[in-house]
């Protein structure tokens, strides 16, 4: 291929859109009483893009609905309103009326990590069937040669010991157990993966280890990652951008490097603030959050983080702020971001 | 010094269809009153094993050597934990005076019962109260533990809550019993950064309020600095490195240690590329001879790192090192 023509294609898929979410809410139903039916948004209005090939992070508040986005994103959840398209190139799907034939399809493309190592583990399987359990689900190779040569090969690339594959996961720890699910995940060989806490679970050592490997499969596959994870530092390390989610609505997205020099968002701030920090002397240099923590199903009025952020005025109680463009890909949900932007 | 907690020469096997796997060896440390140590290290290296120990709490096939003992100073009496077999025993070393929050959260509850009839349960199992009163506990604690709408929240089920939700809900049963030996295995690696702070602040109120002792098991060494008095630091079923948690941070001895540290991804730091350690971790089949580190050291001393076991040498009162080359007593 002619170096122009591959660069030219270089650009074109690093700027393109995997997945563009226009207002996207998703809604579970609560509470089992035969007349108390309530609904609880779990996610609110969300818009953003991932560019192909790109690591997507996104962080934010514990039950904030970053889970359930990234399910939303899976088809794992029924969307309850709004658009999520998701285009590789080689086929392009509205992913809220996806036909059954495209969802078998889609189910190659996007493949998640779990949160929990124990929880997403048949006890009763051994290794190399858990990793290969996809594959034949799928049906995406024949012979069980083909199968245990791709097993092999993705178990070695997650430095999972050949002689495990035949060990049942129970006598794993959650360490090993997560690079199980790596190597699951990634079996089918997928575009999207989403990582729902994929690293939590594991030691320093192999997370960075993980996380390399990770970074070098996104780059030599092209693979696009949204990364869910509340380690800000793993976050800042391995994304090119971040988008910050507080009670089910974006308040902040922006370009990773610029999202940590110059966070605008008060949660944000807040946020970047409770770090714990590596030394013991730094103590008690977090900003808490005071004010009530809002339930989901009664949600704060205006600005949904009014309740505790440390500049609410009037407007930021009757008016909800809208997320804007402020510059270089930067965007805030914030009244006041402008003003307290030296803050 | 009020001594809570002893543990000496504690080996634990566990049998296997592929044979005996050796999931903790020669583990010693003691816990005072009112203490909080950090037990941290590679994954595998027999943290949780250690954990679950200390409430008799291993899995079946699990078989303790002979001359391992725990003794459990409650306030009524000095309990051998390891000889504890009947469930009524047990009782004062599960969910009583020693509390866990286990790494698995999932597992802490059960999946058709919703989260208030299991913590009134609890409550009720280890004190003389009405269901009412234990009710009333319940919901205090989930909302000191930042789950809003706790009257409402304490009717659903495990599976309806996010991820850190749920560890908090476990967070919040495992503190109502006020225990006096908190074991908290990995409990905030679901939650964010501002609820995590939150959390911690509660855990030293109560180390605070009635002396309570905590073993934080965590990878998240920024978490141990801010919360440990002291750590430990385990791999492959040994503890390698002990001192205060400032010694330990800023001046690791062990080259497991110093790896462990140089493979932290950092914040001042976010152009370099991160630092695992080299080598594969040995499976716990095949246990390397002499040092448990020496098949993938970087400062090895010789031979005798693959034939002896280092023994510890002590720094100070506080500070020791299981590595060959610091037995002559020097400080490299
Ligand atoms: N199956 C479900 N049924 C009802 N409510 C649910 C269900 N799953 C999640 N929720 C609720 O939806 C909201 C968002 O949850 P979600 O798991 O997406 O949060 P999260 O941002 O991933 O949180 P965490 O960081 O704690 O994992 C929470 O209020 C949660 O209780
Ligand atoms: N029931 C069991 N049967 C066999 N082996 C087991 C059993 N439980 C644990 N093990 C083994 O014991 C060793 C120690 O496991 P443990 O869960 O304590 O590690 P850990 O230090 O807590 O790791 P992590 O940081 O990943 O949680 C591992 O090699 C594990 O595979
Ligand atoms: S809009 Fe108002 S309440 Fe919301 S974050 Fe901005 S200043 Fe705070
Ligand atoms: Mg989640
Ligand atoms: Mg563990």
């Amino acid at each position: 291929m002619l170096l122009a023509t591959y660069m030219k294609m270089e650009v074109i898929t690093k700027m393109a859109d995997l997945v563009k979410v226009e207002n996207l809410s998703v809604s579970y139903k609560i509470g089992g009483g035969l007349f108390s039916q309530n609904y609880l948004k779990a996610v609110n209005n969300v818009s953003l893009s991932i560019k192909r090939g790109s690591f997507f992070g996104l962080v934010g508040e514990s039950g904030s609905g970053k889970t359930t986005l990234g399910r939303a994103l899976l088809n794992a959840v029924p969307i309850s309103s709004g658009t999520a398209r998701y285009d590789d190139g080689d086929v392009s799907y509205e992913l809220s009326t996806l036909d059954k034939a495209e969802l078998a399809d889609y189910r190659k493309r996007a493949q998640l990590i779990f949160q929990d190592p124990y929880a997403a583990l048949s006890p009763r399987m051994t290794v190399r069937d858990i990793i290969a359990e996809p594959i034949e689900v799928m049906k995406l190779c024949s012979s069980r040669e083909e199968i245990d040569n791709r097993v092999r090969t993705i178990a070695s690339r997650c430095r999972l010991n050949l002689e495990h594959l035949r060990r049942f996961p129970h006598a794993f720890s959650g360490g090993q157990r997560q690079r199980i699910s790596i190597a699951r995940a990634l079996v089918s060989d997928p575009r999207l993966v989403i990582a729902d806490e994929a690293v939590a679970a594991l030691d320093v050592s192999i997370q960075a280890d993980v996380l390399n490997l990770l970074k070098t499969l996104q780059q030599d596959m092209g693979l696009t990652f949204m990364f869910i994870s509340h380690d800000l530092s793993v976050v800042a390390h391995i994304c090119d951008h971040v988008a910050v989610m507080y009670l089910g609505r974006l308040v902040e997205s922006a370009p990773t490097k610029e999202l940590f020099k110059a966070p605008k968002h008060p949660y944000t701030k807040a946020l970047f603030s409770a770090i714990p920090s590596l030394n013991p002397d730094d103590q008690g240099t977090a900003q808490r959050l005071e004010g009530e923590i809002p339930s989901p199903t009664n949600q704060p009025s205006g600005c949904k983080f009014h309740t505790r952020c440390p500049h609410t005025i009037d407007i930021c109680k009757k008016e909800e702020p809208i997320l804007q463009n402020t510059d270089r890909q930067h965007e805030v949900a914030c009244h006041r971001w402008k003003e307290l932007f030296n803050i | 010094m009020d001594k809570l907690l002893e543990v000496k020469n504690l080996t634990l096997k566990f049998k296997t269809d592929e044979g005996l796997i050796t999931a903790v060896e020669d583990v010693n440390f003691s816990l005072n009153r009112g203490e909080v140590m950090g037990l941290v290290g590679e994954s595998g290296s027999g943290k949780s094993v250690t954990a679950k120990s200390l409430m008799n709490l291993n899995a079946a096939n699990a078989i303790y050597n002979p001359e391992s003992t725990i003794t459990f100073n409650s306030t009524k009496q000095e309990v051998d934990v390891l000889s504890l077999k009947r469930p009524a025993d047990l009782k004062v070393v599960r969910g009583g005076s020693v509390s866990m929050i286990f790494q698995e959260p999932m597992a802490s509850f059960a999946p058709s019962i919703n989260i208030g009839k299991q913590m009134i349960e609890q409550l009720q199992l280890h004190n003389d109260i009405s269901k009412k009163r234990a009710r009333e506990i319940s919901i205090e604690m989930l909302d000191r533990v930042g789950i809003s709408d706790p009257s409402q929240r304490i009717n659903q089920y495990a599976f309806e809550l996010s991820g850190g939700m749920r560890q908090r809900a476990m967070i919040a049963m495992a503190l109502s019993t006020k225990p006096s030996l908190l074991i908290a295995d990995e409990p905030t690696t679901a939650l964010d950064v501002t609820i995590q702070a939150q959390v911690l602040d509660l855990m030293k109120d109560l180390v605070k309020d009635f002396n309570m002792s905590i073993i934080f098991i965590t990878h998240d060494l920024g978490v141990v600095a801010q919360t440990a008095d002291r750590v430990s630091v385990m791999y492959l079923g040994r503890i390698i490195e002990e001192g205060s948690v400032r010694e330990v941070i800023n001046s690791p001895k062990h080259p497991y240690t110093k790896g462990m540290i140089a493979a932290l991804p950092r914040l001042d730091n976010l152009g370099s590329p991160l630092r695992p350690i080299p080598g594969d971790i040995p499976s716990p089949l095949e246990r390397p001879p002499g040092c448990v580190f020496n098949t993938r050291c970087e400062e090895l001393v010789g031979d005798k790192c693959s034939l002896n076991t280092p023994s510890f040498t002590n720094f100070g009162e506080t500070r020791r090192v299981a590595c060959h080359l610091y037995e002559d007593g020097s400080d490299n």
